[in-house]
């Protein structure tokens, strides 16, 4: 789709245009049908599209590489202002080698898979610059390395670049993607959802890293990604792609504030925001405001609940947790009330994961309590009676791998039920079809093997095996970082409901504060092992009174 | 990372104290009494008596054990009962040969295999990949007295008579003079380890080969010799090690069929006749001697994975 094009853009011409690209599969599917975009010195063209969309794959076409499987049919990659003009997949593998890395280069989704783990991080920077033969000496390219180093923001002293990957964070890792990226000073850079898995903070640095380069040393960026808040926050353009077509393309402001194609409106209509006026999926936005929903009915409950403030479900109390010298839990004290949905936000390493774990009780090495309807659980499921344990239960981050891919829906979920009662095959059967129901997925489903959902599909799956026994409580890990956006609108949507209906507690475990008000009424903020923050949603929101708090607030990014 | 090691090592002892124990208990269980068959059917009670004296076989078992051991660990492997001369002296000659006959067979089928399993990864679905996994697969399903009476077959009777069928070096000779007679015999246990060197080096490459730092290396504009070499061989290496390491240990064990096959004048000669002639000294050493082979190689393959494993080199500090 074509739109009015503002005049900056009109006067510098495209370092890079790709025109009419068309990618196929071996078997003749075809891919992309016909892409085409161009960009520009020092402009950030985004390329927003859901997973399987092909944003990867027109992304890695414009190094002229294509993975396993793929060919290219049709359309050309003019890369200029590199030394030559001319189509770049015409050109022969070697000197197309030659290109990547130097004039082109690109930064992968996740360096923890895409770092060599058994070279120095130096090393891996310096391999580019001498493939490239960047400068003149060995001491030319040591000194590059340094420059580029500080240039994202990383220390570059010997020490440092004598590090693994495996000894820096998620973030750092990111930075030295980066900057081997940026070594060679490339005319542009294919960056593939280099912040997806970071934290808002680190988020934030690595977005300022990247509009920087792009800004100061005139690179022109791709930027391929789900995410429509980053959107806002770090391109100049934006082209919306929907199953290997651009449907949408042109200025950022235009294509965010005022969408034209239906896609791009429903994509949009998927950013959770930290306001809660939008509305994503069908149920409206909890707020602090929303009713603590009662017990309900049919359930007997031991103890008759106190006063209007419900009666506490769950109970921490001074949880410590502690490998070695390392402090992972410091401490730990909050409690939740029956029906209650609670945010437990934190950074990676802030302990949050391992929280929710002491409580489930797959973590048996801390210290403190942890109790149930003021009955205190021991630690570690084994150790616990099969009723407590029915009553937690777990969903986890990834619906790719938590699910056993030799195992049908039905038997996956069926497992609770197995561990806790002794009921029959076609009892337990009528059960995973009504806990399938209340996830939205059909009887259809029972008899198909994971591989055949899509991560939507999977991660409902993985929550109806969690509500098979009826829980009162849920602690949901993460469960939607691993979906797309409009995946994640309806996975919330859908706990929303179930929580409704069932009255069941929820400790909602996430880094992403931007769900906080589409999902939870209280929220915890936790920081290496502590709780620095504790209060209503809105509270903490709107008043937040820890400094880490208001610095993660200001680093979200915002349509 | 030292104390990897070490841990490792203690456990390579207690499990060789283990064996120790179980190889002294089955050769007591070996039908026949050794004092028998050295004097022969014709032997006095009284001749029989004393010899039964002099090779302590009326001490109680634990004693003769801990008798045995304490000569393992100062050297002293105890007398041959077959020949009436020390173990040490018997047997030196015979692991030299088994040691030739093995390290040829490794430098050759280490290398081999590791070049043939990464050019089948690399050549993954062409022609010259399903040759070799074809191949590799009828190999590894031999016997290795077959491969050997196949390789007898074709080269040394009536195809081509050009490679001698068994070694005939004379007594007191090093076998190594003898360079063609080392031929089929190393290439028989060459061609029994090789294919599952191969098939797990072209497994543990592919697995490699797809992975997010190939790729990047490949979109970091690496040439593609120097992505195989640097960048996918070492993460490939520390499982086929394991691997290499188990074969290693089997050819300690399989030589013994092999040699056995040439007339090959080894370990495994020695241990067959030594069974033959009811040699518990002898039996004892080489069984001791086949386990630690296992262990080292073991000891080594971990020592591999570590080394290409910064993780558990360095400790994982933030």
């Amino acid at each position: 789709m074509s739109s009015p094009v503002r005049e900056d853009t009109m006067t510098t011409t495209p370092v890079l245009s790709v025109e009419g690209l068309k990618v196929a599969t071996a078997s003749g599917e075809e891919i992309l049908h016909g892409v085409s975009f161009e960009l520009r010195p020092g402009k950030i063209l985004a390329l927003v599209g859901e997973s399987g969309s092909g944003k990867t794959t027109a992304g890695l076409a414009c190094l002229g590489h294509f993975r396993q499987g793929l060919v290219h049919t049709a359309g050309s990659v003019q890369l200029a202002g590199a030394g030559q003009a001319g189509n770049l997949l015409d050109l022969p593998e070697s000197q197309r080698r030659k290109l990547r890395g130097g004039a082109i280069s690109y930064v992968p989704q996740d360096p923890a898979l895409s770092l060599n783990p058994a070279m120095r991080i130096g090393d891996q920077i310096l391999e580019v610059l001498q493939i490239q033969g960047y400068g003149s000496s060995d001491a030319d390219r040591r000194a590059r390395t340094a420059e580029v180093l500080a240039e994202v923001g990383l220390k570059n002293d010997p020490a440092y670049q004598r590090r693994y990957p495996h000894q820096l964070s998620g973030g750092q890792q990111q930075r030295v993607g980066i900057a081997m990226a940026f070594a060679c000073r490339p005319a542009v850079m294919v960056l593939d959802e280099p912040t997806t898995g970071l934290d808002v903070t680190t988020q934030a640095l690595v977005l300022q890293t990247i509009a920087q380069l792009a800004d100061r040393h005139r690179v022109a960026g791709l930027y391929i990604t789900h995410d429509l808040a980053v959107v806002a926050k770090v391109a100049d353009d934006v082209a919306v792609m929907l199953s290997g077509e651009v449907v949408e393309q042109g200025p950022t402001d235009q294509v965010l504030y005022r969408p034209q194609h239906d896609y791009t409106r429903k994509l949009l209509a998927a950013v959770p925001d930290l306001a809660g006026r939008r509305q994503i999926g069908r149920v409206t936005a909890i707020t602090g405001a929303q009713a603590v929903v009662p017990d309900p009915a049919g359930r007997p409950s031991p103890e008759v609940p106190e006063g209007r403030e419900g009666r506490n479900l769950l109970e921490v109390a001074d949880l410590q947790l502690a490998y070695g010298s390392n402090q992972v839990l410091a401490g730990i004290s909050f409690s939740l009330r029956q029906g209650e949905s609670m945010m437990l936000l934190g950074e990676s390493g802030s302990g949050k994961t391992t929280l929710s774990r002491c409580i489930a009780g797959l973590n048996d090495d801390y210290s403190g309590r942890v109790c149930l309807d003021s009955e205190e659980l021991a630690a570690g499921t084994r150790a616990r009676t099969t009723e407590q344990r029915r009553r937690v239960q777990y969903v986890f981050q990834s619906p790719f791998s938590s699910l056993n891919p030799r195992r049908t829906i039905c038997e996956s979920v069926e497992v609770p039920l197995l561990m806790t009662g002794r009921m029959g095959r076609k009892e337990r059967r009528r059960r995973v079809r009504e806990a399938l129901d209340q996830v939205r997925l059909g009887e259809s489903y029972l008899d198909r093997r994971p591989r055949d959902l899509s991560g939507g599909e999977r991660q409902r799956a993985a929550i109806a095996r969690a509500l098979v026994n009826a829980p009162s409580l849920l602690v949901c890990d993460e469960v939607t970082s691993a979906l797309d956006v409009s995946v994640q609108a309806s996975i919330i949507d859908l706990l929303r409901s179930l929580q409704h209906e069932s009255g069941m507690s929820m400790l909602f475990v996430t880094h992403n504060i931007a769900l906080a008000r589409h999902i939870s009424q209280r929220m915890a903020v936790l920081q290496s092992g502590r709780i620095v923050e504790l209060g209503s949603t809105d509270e903490v929101l709107d008043n937040a009174r820890h400094s880490y708090t208001r610095e993660l607030l200001a680093n979200v990014p915002a349509l | 990372m030292t104390s990897i090691i070490l841990r490792r090592l203690a456990t390579s002892v207690l499990i060789l104290l283990a064996v120790s124990v179980l190889v002294f208990v089955a050769t007591l269980l070996l039908p026949g009494d050794p004092a028998q068959a050295i004097l022969g059917q014709q032997a006095t009670p009284e001749r029989l008596a004393a010899l039964r004296e002099q090779m302590n076989l009326n001490d109680p078992a634990w004693q003769r054990y801990l008798s045995w051991l304490g000569g393992l660990l100062t050297g002293d492997f105890g007398v041959s009962a077959a020949s009436g001369g020390p173990v040490a002296d018997l047997l030196g000659e015979r692991i030299a040969a088994s040691l030739v006959l093995l390290t040829a067979a490794s430098i050759i089928s280490i290398p081999a295999g590791l070049l043939v399993g990464t050019y089948s990864a690399l050549r993954h679905g062409h022609t010259g990949d399903h040759v070799v996994t074809g191949t590799s697969l009828v190999l590894a399903a031999l016997p290795e007295f077959v491969i050997g009476i196949a390789l007898v077959t074709l080269f040394s009777t009536t195809v081509f008579p050009i490679l001698p069928s068994v070694t005939m070096a004379p007594p007191g000779e090093a076998v190594w003079n003898y360079p063609l007679q080392l031929v089929l015999p190393v290439m028989t246990l060459v061609l029994m380890v090789t294919p599952y060197i191969a098939r797990m080096m072209r497994a543990t490459m592919l697995e490699v080969l797809d992975s997010g730092y190939v790729e990047m290396a490949r979109l970091k504009g690496v040439p593609e010799r120097q992505v195989i070499l640097r960048h996918a061989l070492p993460h490939a290496l520390s499982p086929v090690a394991q691997v290499v390491a188990i074969q290693l240990a089997w050819m300690a064990g399989g030589v013994v069929v092999v040699e056995f096959l040439f007339r090959y004048p080894g370990i495994g000669q020695a241990l067959v006749d030594a069974v033959a002639n009811r040699d518990v000294q002898v039996v004892q050493a080489l069984s001791i001697l086949v386990a630690a082979v296992y262990i080292v190689v073991n000891l080594l393959a971990d020592a591999v994975g570590i080394l290409t494993n910064p993780k558990l080199r360095t400790g994982g500090a933030r």
